[in-house]
C-alpha cells in the first residue's frame, strides 16, 4: 500500500536526490561552495527563470505548452525601460502596465487555444514571434533603467547574515512559488488543471469549467512572464529586445526535471522550484570548476533531461501495468 | 398520470450526425419519484439523448421542458448547476487523481479560502460506504479495477444533490451484490422525490427497479410503458422491432446448438503458474474446440489469468506448454505471434483507438501480426472490415466512420471483430458482452459456439453466470485469486458454481 503512494512521488524524490547529489559533490570538491551565500545566489540568479517556470508548471500540467515566455520577458523589459527612459513614466506604473499587458497577451492566446481549438504549440509559437517582433519595434537597442525608485527596489533586501543578502527579485521568486503551491493544492483552479491535463474529455463530462480554466492558465503564465521581465530588468538594470532568446526551453527543462509529466496531468510546483535550483546549481558548479566552458551547462542539462524523460517513461509504463 | 410532478419533458427532439439520424422526434417524460428505464438496442440513441439533455450536444429540433420551463443547456457544467447529475456511459474519471478527489472535484468544500482536504477525504470514505465499498480513498483511482472505478463514478453522481439523476449503464461492470446495493440507494433517492433515468441492457434489472420504460429503436421513439404492465417478451420485441413469436423461436434455436462432440486435443497446458500479488499458483488446461469459462466474483483473479496467458503480466513461476512444448509468453507480441487473441475488458483504455476508423480498428491486430512492412491492400482491408461489420451487425454509416462516434455497444463489437479478424487459435474474451444489447448478445454467444466448433480454443470470462453456463464446456471457479475447482458437463449449474464460490476453506 505504501508503495503505491510513493510511486506518484518518485519523479519528485528523484529531483530532490539529484539536487542533493550535485550540492554534495560541489561542497566536497570546492571550498566555499557550501555556503549560505552560494545557496541564496541560486535564488537571485534564477529568479526570472523560476517565476516563469512556476507558470509553465500549470500550463504543462493542464496538457499545454507555452513557447512565448522568453519573448514576453524581453518585450516586458524593453517596454518598461522605454516608458521610463523616453516618456518619464513612473516605474511602478510602467511595471504595472507591463504586467497587465502580459496577462492580456496570455489571455488572448488562451482564448485562441480554447475557442478555436488550436494546438497550444502553434498558438504560442506565433505568440513567441509576435512578442519578439514587438520588442524590436519598441527599441532596437538596450535601454538602461535609471530611476531613484528602481534603484531603491534594487537596493532593497534583507540581510541574512554570513555575508548573504536576499534582494527583492529573490523575494518575488519565493513569493510566486508560495502562491503557486497554494493555487495548485488549495484552489479549484489548481485541481482543475490536473483534471484537464489528465483527460480533457472526462473533465468536460464531469462538468468542470474547462474553458475558463484553460484561459486562466495562459493568462496566469502571461502575467508571470511579464513579471519575470520586470525581475530580469531589475536584475540587469536595462531592457533589451534580444534578452532571453531560448529561455522557454530552459524553463521547460526545469519543469520536466522538477518531475512534471510533459504529457500533462501530473507534477508539483515544489518540484519545479527544485528543478530551477538544479539548473542554477549546475551553472554554479561549472563556474566553480573554472576551466570548463559555460556551454557544459547545456550538455549537463541535456543529459539530466534525458535521464528524467526515461524515468517518466518507465514510471508511466509501470503505472499502466498495475 | 400526475402532471404536476413532471421534472423533465422532452418533446420531439431530433439530432443528426453526419450519416446518422441518431434521434428522430424522441419524447421522454421523467417524473419526480420514479425510476425511468430507457431501453433500446446498441446504437438506438440512448446515450445521445442523454448527451443532448445535459448540454453536451446541441439538439437540432424539438423542445425540452424542465419543471415546465423551456430549458436549454450549452454544457454539462450548466447541467450540474441546474440539478442534473449525470453518469455517462464511458466511465469518466481522472485516472491520476485520488478516489476522494474524483468524487468531489469541481465541488470541493472550502475552508478559509482553501480546499479542505481533510473533509474531502473524510466525506469520501463515508460516501463510498453507501455502496458498500471499502477502499483507501486517497489512492489514485487508476490503481483500482474497472468495477471499483464504476462505483466511484456512481458515488460521484450520487453525491451531487440533484433533482434528476441520470445513469447511463451504471451496472455494466458490477456484480450482483454491488447492483443490489446500488438499487437500495436508488430506491432511497426515489422516495426523496428524485427523478432517475436509468439505462441498461440487463432486462432483469429493468424489471427490478424501474416504474416506467421508454423504448427507442434506431433513433425513433417507440413508446412509453408502465413496467408492470409490459411483459418481457413484448419489451424485447419493441426493442428489436420483431414479432414476439419469431423472436422466441430464435431463442430456442440458440439453445439446441449446445450439444456437440468434442475432439479434446490439448492446446495449452498451464502448470503452477504464479504471479505474486496478483494470482496464486494454478493449473489449467485449454483444449482445442472447447470453451473454458472462468467464473467468480470481481477481483477473484479472472482478468489476472487472462493477462498472464497473454503476456501482459509476466509470471514469476510456473510453465506453459503450448502444443506440448514449453513456451515463454513474455509479451503480447509473442502471444499474437502464437496466434493468441485477447479482447480486454476495459475497452476505453486498452482496446479502442478512438480516432481511427472502424476499418482501421478492425484490421489493427491483423496488421500488427503481419508486420508494418507487409501492409494489407485497401481492398482487402475493406473486405475484412465489411465482413465483420455484417457478421456482428455493427451499426455504422460506413467502415470509415471514426470509432469514437459509434455507440458504446457497437464499439465493443468492433473490438471483438478486431480479434476475430486475426483468425486466432486461442481467443481470450474478457467480458465480451458488456454493454451489448440482448439481440447482439445472443448473436455473440452463438458466434462463440460456432467458432469453438471450428476448433478454436476459447477462454471466456463473464460476470453473468447464465452466460458462462450457456457458452462453456468447462468452468473454472475462482475466488480470492485462486482456482477452487473445475466443473464440466452435468455439473455446470448455477447452484453448483455458487456453492463453490461460497464454500469455506477449500484450500485446507
Ligand atoms: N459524436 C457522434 N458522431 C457521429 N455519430 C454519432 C456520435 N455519437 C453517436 N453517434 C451515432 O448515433 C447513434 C446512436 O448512438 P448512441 O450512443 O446514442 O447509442 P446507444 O443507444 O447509447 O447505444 P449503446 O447501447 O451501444 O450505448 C449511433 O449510430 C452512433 O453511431
Ligand atoms: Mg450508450
Amino acid at each position: 500500500m505504501k508503495l503505491h503512494l510513493n510511486q506518484k512521488n518518485i519523479p519528485l524524490l528523484a529531483t530532490i536526490a539529484v539536487f542533493l547529489l550535485i550540492y554534495l559533490a560541489g561542497s566536497v570538491l570546492y571550498s566555499n561552495f557550501f555556503s549560505l551565500r552560494v545557496f541564496v545566489n541560486l535564488f537571485i540568479d534564477n529568479a526570472f527563470v523560476g517565476v516563469i517556470a512556476i507558470g509553465m508548471t500549470f500550463v504543462i500540467i493542464s496538457g499545454g505548452i507555452d513557447l512565448s515566455v522568453g519573448s514576453v520577458v524581453a518585450l516586458a523589459g524593453v517596454l518598461a525601460a522605454k516608458m521610463m527612459h523616453d516618456f518619464g513614466v513612473h516605474p511602478i506604473l510602467a511595471f504595472s502596465i507591463c504586467l497587465g499587458l502580459g496577462a492580456m497577451f496570455g489571455m488572448i492566446m488562451g482564448c485562441l487555444i480554447h475557442f478555436f481549438e488550436l494546438p497550444p504549440f502553434l498558438v504560442t509559437l506565433v505568440g513567441m514571434f509576435l512578442a519578439r517582433g514587438l520588442a524590436f519595434l519598441v527599441s532596437l537597442n538596450a535601454i538602461p533603467i535609471k530611476h531613484p525608485v528602481v534603484n531603491a527596489i534594487i537596493d532593497f533586501g534583507i540581510p541574512l547574515g554570513f555575508r548573504a543578502w536576499l534582494p527583492a527579485t529573490a523575494m518575488i521568486f519565493i513569493a510566486v512559488t508560495l502562491v503557486g503551491i497554494y493555487l495548485q493544492h488549495y484552489t479549484r483552479f489548481g485541481r482543475n488543471t490536473y483534471a484537464i491535463g489528465s483527460s480533457e474529455q472526462s473533465a468536460i463530462l464531469m462538468g468542470l469549467p474547462v474553458g475558463r480554466t484553460k484561459i486562466l492558465v495562459y493568462t496566469f503564465n502571461g502575467f508571470l512572464s511579464a513579471l519575470a521581465g520586470v525581475v530580469y530588468s531589475l536584475y540587469t538594470s536595462s531592457g533589451y529586445p534580444l534578452a532571453c532568446v531560448g529561455l522557454e526551453l530552459d524553463v521547460i527543462a526545469a519543469v520536466v526535471i522538477g518531475g512534471t509529466l510533459l504529457s500533462g496531468g501530473s507534477g508539483y510546483v515544489a518540484g519545479t522550484l527544485i528543478g530551477v535550483l538544479i539548473l542554477g546549481l549546475i551553472q554554479t558548479f561549472i563556474t566553480f570548476q573554472g576551466t570548463l566552458s559555460s556551454w557544459w551547462t547545456k550538455i549537463v542539462i541535456g543529459v539530466l533531461l534525458f535521464v528524467f524523460i526515461l524515468l517518466q517513461r518507465y514510471l508511466s509504463k509501470a503505472g499502466a501495468r498495475r | 398520470m400526475d402532471q404536476n410532478n413532471v421534472l423533465i419533458d422532452i418533446k420531439r427532439v431530433s439530432k443528426a450526425f453526419p450519416g446518422v439520424l441518431a434521434l428522430d422526434q424522441v419524447n421522454l417524460c421523467l417524473r419526480g419519484g420514479e425510476v425511468h428505464g430507457l431501453m433500446g438496442e446498441n446504437g438506438a440513441g440512448k446515450s445521445t439523448l442523454i448527451k443532448v439533455l445535459t448540454g453536451l450536444y446541441p439538439r437540432d429540433t424539438g423542445e425540452i421542458l424542465f419543471e415546465g420551463e423551456p430549458f436549454s443547456l450549452s454544457s454539462p457544467q450548466e447541467a450540474a448547476d441546474h440539478g442534473l447529475s449525470t453518469l455517462y456511459q464511458e466511465i469518466n474519471l481522472i485516472p491520476a487523481l485520488s478516489v476522494a478527489e474524483n468524487i468531489y472535484i469541481g465541488r470541493e468544500p472550502m475552508r478559509f479560502g482553501r480546499i479542505d482536504w481533510k473533509q474531502i477525504n473524510g466525506d469520501a470514505s463515508l460516501a463510498i460506504r453507501k455502496l458498500d465499498l471499502d477502499i483507501d480513498v486517497t489512492q489514485p483511482v487508476s490503481s483500482y479495477s474497472v468495477a471499483i472505478q464504476q462505483l466511484v463514478a456512481i458515488t460521484r453522481a450520487l453525491e451531487i444533490s440533484a433533482k434528476v439523476l441520470i445513469l447511463d449503464e451504471p451496472t455494466s461492470s458490477l456484480d450482483l451484490a454491488e447492483v443490489a446495493q446500488l438499487f437500495k440507494v436508488i430506491r432511497k433517492l426515489k422516495e426523496d422525490g428524485i427523478g432517475i433515468l436509468f439505462v441498461t441492457h440487463f432486462i432483469d434489472q429493468v424489471y427490478e427497479i424501474t416504474d416506467r420504460i421508454t423504448v427507442l429503436r434506431n433513433g425513433a421513439f417507440i413508446g412509453e410503458y408502465e413496467t408492470q404492465k409490459l411483459p418481457r417478451i413484448e419489451l424485447i420485441a419493441h426493442m428489436l422491432g420483431k414479432d414476439p413469436e419469431t423472436f422466441s423461436l430464435e431463442q430456442t434455436a440458440g439453445k439446441t446448438q449446445q450439444e456437440k462432440t468434442k475432439t479434446g486435443q490439448t492446446l495449452l497446458d498451464v502448470k503452477q503458474l504464479e504471479r505474486k500479488g496478483s494470482m496464486m499458483a494454478f493449473d489449467l488446461t485449454i483444449n482445442k474446440g472447447e470453451v473454458l469459462g472462468l467464473a467468480g466474483l470481481l477481483g477473484s483473479g479472472r482478468t489476472e489469468i487472462a493477462r498472464l496467458l497473454f503476456g501482459i503480466d509476466r509470471s514469476h513461476k510456473g510453465t506453459i506448454l503450448l502444443d506440448g512444448e514449453e513456451t515463454v509468453i513474455s509479451s503480447p507480441r509473442k502471444a499474437i505471434s502464437h496466434l493468441f487473441a485477447f479482447c480486454p475488458e476495459n475497452r476505453k483504455e486498452e482496446g479502442i483507438i478512438e480516432d481511427l476508423t472502424v476499418r482501421e480498428n478492425i484490421i489493427l491486430a491483423l496488421q500488427a501480426r503481419q508486420g508494418i512492412f507487409r501492409p494489407l491492400s485497401g481492398r482487402r482491408q475493406s473486405e475484412i472490415a465489411d465482413k465483420y461489420i455484417e457478421l456482428l451487425d455493427i451499426k455504422t454509416p460506413s467502415d470509415s466512420q471514426a470509432v469514437k462516434n459509434l455507440s458504446g455497444g457497437n464499439q465493443q463489437k468492433v473490438i471483438i471483430a478486431r480479434w476475430l479478424a486475426t483468425e486466432p487459435r486461442f481467443l481470450i474474451l474478457d467480458e465480451p458482452t458488456r454493454g451489448i444489447d440482448v439481440g447482439a448478445k445472443a448473436e455473440i454467444q452463438k458466434l462463440i459456439l460456432g467458432l469453438s466448433e471450428d476448433g478454436l480454443a476459447i477462454l471466456f470470462i463473464s460476470s453473468e453466470l447464465e452466460e458462462v453456463i450457456a457458452c462453456c464446456d468447462r468452468i473454472a471457479v475462482l475466488r480470492d485469486r485462486k482456482i477452487l475447482s473445475e466443473l464440466s458437463g452435468e455439473a455446470i449449474e448455477e447452484t453448483n458454481i455458487m456453492q463453490v464460490i461460497a464454500s469455506k476453506d477449500v484450500n485446507q
